[in-house]
């Protein structure tokens, strides 16, 4: 099982194809995702990122093409199962429990951390309880972790829009993920916000969970990425170090057009 | 086979009202039943000539599905589908308990004004009433029809059904659009139940099992889909008769329920649905 | 304080068939606690889990007749040669298999209702329970059809102290009826408030979000439709043995209704909300009664509902709660005014 541990292979994608209705989302798309590394999956809107994020998590069937997480074939896999593999993600438009409080919210995320059966809690044993105060803890200590602690009551809908998105990665945080698929975290923050992020991001980093995101904030991408892989209309066309991507000419043709490609060589 | 069309009837109401609307009408039923009181008081108990009865019985049938669409559907735009549910749950008690005060729960007859002798054409012999029923059915079809496909209010109400913010972008009023709806749905329900009342028996929860079979045709034909409506009718008709014929006569009314339970399991979006994308 | 207030209830109910005199008050009590029963176990479907389903009075229904037939014993040609017969059953044995097999057409509708979503699975439910209905309805040979089947014995339990005791008074059924609802309760609660009652409520308030950190949907929508099927069945069976006559219109859709109006007049996703609503929507009518027909009290519910959607959208008991709160916070409000004031004064004198 541990091929990770052998190669240092998180995530393998191989020829992964999407498409829908005659439409093609992701052409050919093959890469891989490093034990403990933060890799960003950027290009222009429409290139595909957010539905290989979809194939990866289960959330779409992939139309050709093999994912494999350390040595097991997620294809087919439902959403949930491949949570419980240690595969986590976020979506791009903020998804909270919105009429939960904050603290709900994150006990939410902490569901594969607790081992209560149906049985046990209807009958009421004592055990129940033991794990529901654990987990209570285990839930304050994460929004200490991101900094949401000052009010575990309030309404999720009532927060703030950068700290929803904070909770967003409480939230994620929860499930004990291995590998963190975050879909845009920052878009719609502020700089103070953004730079909190990339330190939040580097704690996370810290705590051996490796990052795979998606983000159209090229200073946050430049800023917390160890590898940035670049798509355009569904394929990659770069795969390398922030400094080498920001130089690439394929890259600058893609985003900026072919005319400032050509002035700016 | 009067079944069948006037089943039609019922079928494509409802597929437009939830199809457009996405509304769980449970009032379609009530409609129904409207349109058969409303025949019953214009010729029992007002004298009124058959033939004028029944357009006038329509037409209040669409001015009641306009009034419930304004008064109570219009505040709930954009709640959720519960919320809608629970205020139609509640009108459809109201309006079967009014009519069960006005006219009592005895099961009433309506006479029709035509001959008892059936018309032989060969080896077949129908009666007028039922050849009436059909042909009245089908001009109606046809008429929906021709509104849906030919009239701009027809094209209007397509556009909303594929993409309801599109075409408030586009101009247009998507309210007005609500109402037409509920009210040509609720026409129709009440044209169903003018032409079925009169050789049946008109009673107040007649409406009850006309609900139910009309979301059976609508789970039958896909949702928003007018041919599929129609022939969802007959299927539902036809099978009532096998039913009916192989199982007990008491289990007719059941087919239409089995039916949805059993094309639901395998086809979760139903027999003839259109490609509707979710979410 | 919770505590406090739940126990003083509870002793409340449990002397009113001390002082309470009339015995048609006191079957009005128990038939709208055996209902009340039922709404809390469609809330946890309705409520909790978001679950559309209007066919509950179905798992009421066949609760019932699982128990009746269990324990009158019945006889049925299954095939051309084979025929079933049953001897009757203790009722003890008869609630639990009455149990068992409402729990299991709940788990059927579970696991239909991961397939068929939203307003489709709406239509589902009501076409289940009216398939249930039309089945007692026809098959004569077992349920009796519509002629109803008779002389159901009353619940014969072992207790401490009394032995064997007939619950035949109405009195013992009440106790029996209450013993049941807080039971039913406390099982709803402990669920609600635990991880599974979490994922109930993700699931119906985020789907995607809540399969993304791992929560099975499937399996928490079934464990919700087993549980509130079998709560809804133990009160079919206790009304069985209770009113010790059964028939097919058991099955109306109009009892779900009642029970659905129950739900969401109290406050649907609440513990003390379908309590609220049953006990409203149980002893309102009897009030009704004398004053108007049956006709008009249905034409005042539906209204009633219709007005509550609008104006209360949560319920009555969240609205209460908000209102509570909006109380003590004006309190405060004025405590803290109040406060600041003598300061005010002694520092002028």
């Amino acid at each position: 099982m541990d091929e990770a541990a052998a190669s240092g292979v998180e995530l393998r994608v191989t020829g992964l194809s999407i498409r829908f209705d005659g439409l093609v989302a992701v052409e050919n798309m093959s890469f891989e995702v490093r034990n403990g590394e933060v890799l960003s999956l950027i290009g222009p809107n429409g290139a595909g990122k957010t539905s290989a994020f979809n194939a990866i998590t289960g959330f779409l069937r992939a139309s050709s093409g093999e994912i494999t997480y350390r040595g097991r074939r997620l294809n087919g896999l439902k959403p949930h199962q491949i949570a419980k593999m240690g595969l986590v993600r976020t979506f791009q438009k903020t998804s909270v429990f919105d009429g939960r409080s904050v603290l709900d919210n994150v006990l939410i995320g902490l569901h594969l951390q607790s081992r209560q059966t149906p049985a046990a809690i209807m009958l009421g044993l004592p055990s129940v309880k033991r794990e529901e105060r654990a987990l209570e803890a285990a839930a304050r200590d994460i929004l200490r972790f991101v900094g949401l602690d000052a009010r575990p009551r309030e309404l999720g809908s009532a927060l703030p829009y950068g700290e929803q998105r904070l909770l967003e990665v409480a939230v994620a945080l929860a499930a004990s993920p291995k590998l963190l698929l975050l879909d845009e975290p920052v878009s719609g923050m502020n700089p103070a916000e953004k730079a909190d992020f990339m330190k939040t991001l580097a704690r996370i980093r810290a705590r051996d969970v490796t990052v795979l995101l998606v983000e159209h904030d090229m200073r946050t991408v430049m800023g917390v990425s160890d590898r940035v892989i670049v798509l355009n209309q569904g394929r990659i066309i770069a795969d390398g170090p922030p400094a080498d991507i920001q130089r690439n000419p394929d890259v600058i043709r893609a985003y900026l057009g072919e005319r400032y490609a050509r002035a700016h060589g | 086979m009067i079944l069948g069309g006037t089943y039609a009837l019922l079928g494509i109401g409802l597929t437009l009202i939830f199809g457009i609307m996405r509304v769980v009408n449970f009032t379609h039923g009530e409609l129904y039943a409207f349109g058969a009181y409303m025949m019953f008081m214009w010729v029992m108990r007002l004298h009124v000539n058959f033939f004028v009865a029944l357009p006038l019985a329509v037409g209040l049938g669409v001015a009641l599905g306009a009034l419930i669409e304004i008064v109570l559907l219009r505040r709930l735009q954009g709640a959720d589908i519960d919320t809608t549910m629970l205020v139609m749950i509640g009108a459809w008690i109201a309006m079967q308990n009014a009519e069960q005060l006005a006219w009592s729960g005895v099961a009433q007859s309506i006479k029709m004004p035509f001959p008892s002798q059936p018309l032989v054409l060969g080896p077949v012999s129908i009666g007028w009433e039922r050849l009436f029923v059909f042909v009245v059915a089908l001009a109606l079809i046809g008429l929906t029809y021709y509104l849906i496909d030919r009239t701009r209010l027809g094209k209007a109400m397509r556009a909303t059904f594929q993409d309801r913010e599109t075409s408030m972008l586009m101009g247009i009023d998507v309210k007005r659009i609500n109402t037409a709806t509920f009210a040509l749905g609720s026409g129709l329900a009440a044209a169903a139940g003018a032409l079925l009342g009169p050789v049946f028996v008109v009673q107040p929860d007649m409406g009850d099992l006309a609900s139910l079979k009309a979301f059976a045709i609508v789970i039958l034909g896909g949702l928003g889909n007018i041919t599929g409506a129609t022939i969802g009718g007959f299927i539902l008709a036809f099978m009532e008769e096998a039913g009916a014929g192989y199982i007990s006569s008491g289990f007719r009314d059941g087919m239409g329920f089995l039916l949805i339970i059993v094309i639901l399991i395998f086809k979760p979006t139903g027999l003839f649905a259109r490609k509707e994308r979710i979410g | 304080m919770r505590h406090l207030s739940t126990v003083a209830w509870l002793l409340f109910l449990v002397s009113v068939p001390l002082w309470l005199r009339s015995p048609y008050f006191l079957h009005v009590l128990i038939i709208t606690g055996i209902f009340t029963i039922a709404a809390m176990s469609l809330n946890l479907l309705l409520g909790y889990t978001g679950q559309l389903s209007l066919g509950h009075v179905a798992f009421f229904g066949i609760g019932a007749y699982t128990s009746a037939l269990m324990s009158l014993g019945f006889d049925v040609s299954v095939t051309e040669s084979w025929k079933l017969v049953v001897a009757p059953k203790p009722v003890a044995i008869s609630l639990a298999v009455a149990i068992v097999v409402s729990a299991f057409f709940g788990w059927l509708i579970g696991r239909l209702s991961f397939k068929v979503r939203g307003a489709y699975f709406v239509i589902v439910s009501v076409s289940f329970a009216e398939v249930v209905r039309l089945v007692a309805l026809n098959w004569v040979a077992l349920t009796q059809g519509p002629m109803a089947l008779n002389n159901i014995p009353p619940v014969t339990l072992w207790l401490p102290v009394l032995g064997v005791y007939r619950f035949l008074a109405k009195t013992s059924n009440y106790y029996l009826m209450l013993a049941v609802a807080v039971i039913s309760y406390v099982v709803i609660a402990r669920l609600v408030r635990s991880r599974a009652g979490r994922a109930m409520i993700a699931l119906r308030e985020n789907e995607a979000l809540a399969t993304s950190v791992g929560v099975d949907v499937t399996r928490y929508l079934v464990l919700a439709t087993v549980v509130s099927a079998a709560i809804a069945g133990t009160a079919g069976a206790l009304y069985a043995h209770y009113v010790r006559i059964v028939d097919p219109d058991i099955f109306l859709f109009i009892y779900t209704v009642t029970m659905v109006i129950m739900v969401v007049t109290g406050g649907k996703g609440t513990l003390a909300g379908p309590i609220v609503g049953g006990l409203i929507f149980g002893i309102v009518p009897e009030v009704l009664r004398v004053v108007a027909g049956p006709e008009v009290q249905w034409i005042i519910y539906g209204a009633l509902m219709i007005l509550i959607v609008y104006f209360l959208p949560k319920g009555i008991v969240p609205a209460l709660g908000n209102a509570w709160q909006g109380w003590r916070d004006a309190r405060r409000a004025s405590i803290d005014a109040l406060a600041s004031a003598p300061a005010a004064r002694d520092g002028g004198a």
